[in-house]
């Protein structure tokens, strides 16, 4: 995936979505790695045993990670230089076997003394559509 | 039991901490998230596309914050068991890049914490300040966990 040039940034209007994201599956491996890379080592996302014990039926994804892929499909727009801020609340859950399918919606072009801003409405869903999380972004294209 | 958070936390400090950026680290989290940019991974690949070094990706710098002996350990504090926590929201405000070889400071205060479901959900709200190496403010993060607690009324 490339990033936008220039022109395409500038010309992105109010209803236009950036190029989404499907991620992987989300598999054990990939929480393994979450949590070591992440240096967020909550037994809940690796550990079953203590998953169970805390009443949850298999352990489950970081809400970070989620967040993550979200960032992914921003940077694969846009430069990392471009977010100006990144929030998102979330919604449900992802369980081990989920796929995520990232978006992002141009809301409104805001004018700032810095150059122009997209605001950016984003959402996470899973292969059923169920809404894992919800957010926006601000971004510079000047 | 209801397990009512002592108001008396909100305002309060946690530890100041710095944590070094580190290439091999961010190599990892890419990896880690599925992001396969080599600007992301490759030093000559990022510096073509104009940085001084690796970026990080837009969420690593929660997990530099991470980086403390016991980054729950204000949770336990405030009497919070883990498996009881869910992470309701993430915000960050960009101020600066972050790159590879940066040291950052980070300081973060318990800015809310407050009740709904009549207490059967109570929320915390940490904010937290990352400083680069030169003193320059690079990003504000905004975190706000759930605490379910079982006996609440509501639950």
């Amino acid at each position: 995936m490339s990033r936008l040039d220039a022109a395409a940034l500038r010309s992105l209007q109010a209803g236009d979505e950036l190029p989404p994201l499907l991620t992987e599956p989300i598999t054990r491996l990939t929480l393994a790695l979450y949590a070591g890379a992440s240096g967020d080592h909550n037994p809940i996302h690796v550990d079953i045993d203590f998953a169970r014990r805390a009443g949850a039926p298999d352990v489950f994804a970081h809400g970070m990670l989620g967040m993550a892929y979200a960032g992914r499909m921003l940077t694969s727009a846009l430069p990392p230089s471009a977010l100006r801020s990144f929030g998102v609340r979330f919604a449900a859950v992802t369980r081990v076997g989920d796929v995520l399918s990232c978006r992002a919606k141009v809301v409104e072009r805001v004018a700032a003394a810095s150059g122009p801003l997209l605001r950016l409405e984003l959402s996470a869903t899973d292969a059923n559509g169920d809404l894992k999380l919800i957010g926006d972004a601000l971004v510079a294209v000047g | 039991m209801t397990t009512m958070i002592d108001r008396n936390f909100i305002g309060h400090e946690l530890p100041p901490h710095t944590a070094l950026v580190e290439a091999g680290r961010l190599r990892l989290f890419a990896k880690a998230i599925g992001e396969t940019d080599p600007v992301f991974s490759d030093e000559a690949a990022a510096r073509a596309a104009g940085h001084p070094g690796l970026p990080a990706p837009p969420t690593m710098v929660f997990c530099l914050d991470m980086d403390v002996a016991d980054p729950f350990g204000y949770l336990a504090d405030m009497g919070v068991p883990l498996q009881n926590i869910l992470h309701g929201e993430q915000r960050f405000d960009y101020h600066a890049p972050i790159h590879a070889g940066d040291r950052l400071s980070f300081r973060s205060r318990i800015a809310d914490i407050y009740a709904r479901k009549g207490g059967a959900l109570e929320f915390i709200v940490k904010q937290t300040r990352v400083e680069n190496q030169d003193a320059v403010l690079v990003a504000e993060l905004r975190a706000v966990v759930v605490v379910r607690n079982p006996s609440g009324s509501a639950a």
